[in-house]
């Protein structure tokens, strides 16, 4: 299981790449391991205001449906249609080509709240 | 019994094996067991084309012997077990007095006083009980033999030619329900020719000290044949399609085998009487208040176990199981629905029928079972 250190994490297993005020949404290794094959992904449309901590999605396997929580306040500006059509793509490279949406931050002066970093998720993923 | 505690689940002779094989290990009815290896999909579909090596020891396996075993299971099972042949296999359920289904069995009868009832893990001490108190009397006794067998199964249609580089055994002569004393890699086996896939397939029961040396023999016959080990993860997958019940899901204490669509293994006819016949006789003479139908999704979000299923909007009936199917590619469900939707199975209940998938109805076609047949 990898936890890449440049990215940020949330405790519903989603992680998150800023820069600036553009930011990149996923779901961890640990998450794509604990669901199994992923079959589909919904993801809330462009343009869509999505809220830190609120449910903007779903993540199908074979075994279970998840919620897919938004880490930060913004609007979506981007999804990932190769995901749509081949969602083993969350298990294969769920840092890289398994990227879900993307987002423009509604606040990018000051660092989203309640964000973990890869070594408080690490210790999250060992402690359950 | 002994004194583990309850958060320690059980492992099995071939747990380590799994462990070194990287599985997802997950607690299933109180045993550690494999759900996946690497992909549930791929080791799915292995299983329906190649082959698929599945650990099941931690299946119930309770041994009914004495000069009374077949009066006594007459007595405590739905079917006519004193009419099984020795080297014969049968499905069959335990019900209670109201009809109510306490587990689905395969039984095995091994000679003429001796049989071995194979129990869900989940049931298998209330079916130890329950055998137990209705053989009370006769001369016949129950044990449990759980730990004294590994079972391992092999799937799938490449299934027979791997068995076949390891024994001499015929297999050929191994009919579907057969057991068979067989060498397997030059360890004694019972060799059955049962299944939960809905592939052809072999069950070997073994000496729990031949668990590794069989399964590391099959891997490596099975190698050149694509066979892969498969977990309980694909096997819920397999059994859904195939349109197989599972114990917990379609059957529980509150249905009888009649609205599982079941009500063959009920003989209501053999000679003895048998518990939970009168009540079992009373619901065949009354149809049944529910029926098992399947269902397959028009979107890709899959219905899923107590989901409710809608006619025209209003409910109409429950998932109880429901996966993205690999074989047909589409979301694929059994749910218990109203006994008159049972004739719309024709016309599929295109534009009436529909599964709430949380906070959306998606809409739903009725398909008879089994979603999936194997070919020829």
């Amino acid at each position: 299981m990898t936890v890449p250190d440049e990215l940020q994490y949330t405790a519903e297993h989603e992680w998150i790449a800023i820069s600036g005020d553009a930011a990149t949404v996923g779901i961890t290794d640990h998450a794509q391991t604990a669901l199994g094959d992923v079959v589909f992904v919904s993801v809330p449309a462009v343009g869509t205001k999505v809220t830190a901590g609120e449910p903007c999605g779903e993540v199908e396997s074979t075994k279970s449906v998840s919620d897919l929580y938004s880490p930060v306040d913004g609007e979506v500006t981007e999804v990932n249609q190769e995901v749509d059509d081949d969602p083993g793509l969350v298990n294969s490279d769920p840092y890289g080509a398994g990227w879900l949406f993307k987002v423009r931050l509604a606040d990018d002066e000051e660092e989203p709240p309640g964000l973990l970093s890869a070594a408080e998720y690490e210790a999250l993923t060992k402690e359950a | 019994m002994t004194d583990v505690p309850a958060s320690q689940p059980r492992r099995t002779p071939l747990t380590g094996v799994h462990e070194q094989l990287g599985a997802t290990l997950t607690d299933f009815a109180g045993w550690l067991m494999p759900l996946r290896y690497r992909s549930e999909t791929a080791e799915h579909n292995a299983v329906r084309t190649a082959a698929g090596l599945f650990d099941l020891s931690h299946m119930g396996e309770l041994a009914v012997t004495g000069a009374d075993a077949a009066a006594a299971l007459d007595y405590a099972l739905v079917g006519n077990l004193s009419a099984l042949a020795p080297g014969r296999a049968r499905y069959t359920m335990i019900c209670a007095a109201d009809g109510g289904v306490l587990d689905d069995l395969i039984v095995y009868r091994l000679a003429d006083a001796e049989y071995l009832v194979v129990a869900n893990a989940a049931n298998a001490g209330p079916v130890f009980a329950a055998l137990t108190e209705r053989a009370a009397g006769l001369a016949a006794s129950v044990a449990d033999r759980t730990e004294d067998y590994a079972l391992i199964a092999i799937q799938g249609p490449r299934a027979a030619a791997i068995l076949a580089t390891l024994t001499d055994a015929d297999l050929a002569a191994v009919k579907y329900y057969a057991s068979y004393p067989a060498a397997v890699a030059g360890r004694d086996v019972l060799l059955a020719r049962t299944g939960y896939t809905g592939e052809d397939g072999f069950e070997l029961f073994a000496s729990p000290a031949d668990a590794q040396p069989l399964w590391a023999a099959l891997s490596e016959a099975g190698a050149a044949h694509g066979l892969q080990p498969a977990g309980l993860a694909a096997r819920d997958t397999l059994r859904l399609e195939a349109g197989m019940p599972l114990y917990g899901n379609e059957l529980s204490r509150d249905v009888t085998p009649y609205e599982a669509g079941l009500g063959r293994v009920v003989k209501l006819d053999k000679p003895a009487d048998f518990v939970g016949k009168a009540a079992l006789a009373e619901r065949a003479a009354e149809g049944p208040r529910q029926v098992l139908v399947g269902l397959t999704g028009k979107s890709r979000r899959v219905p899923r176990h107590g989901y409710q299923v809608l006619w025209d909007a209003a409910p109409c009936g429950t998932v109880t199981s429901g996966a993205p199917s690999p074989t047909l590619g589409v979301p694929i469900a059994m749910a218990y629905v109203r006994p008159e939707l049972a004739g719309e199975v024709d016309s599929g209940g295109d534009g009436h029928l529909a599964v709430q998938v949380r906070s959306s109805a998606e809409a739903a076609t009725l398909v008879p079972l089994p979603f999936y047949r194997r070919p020829g």
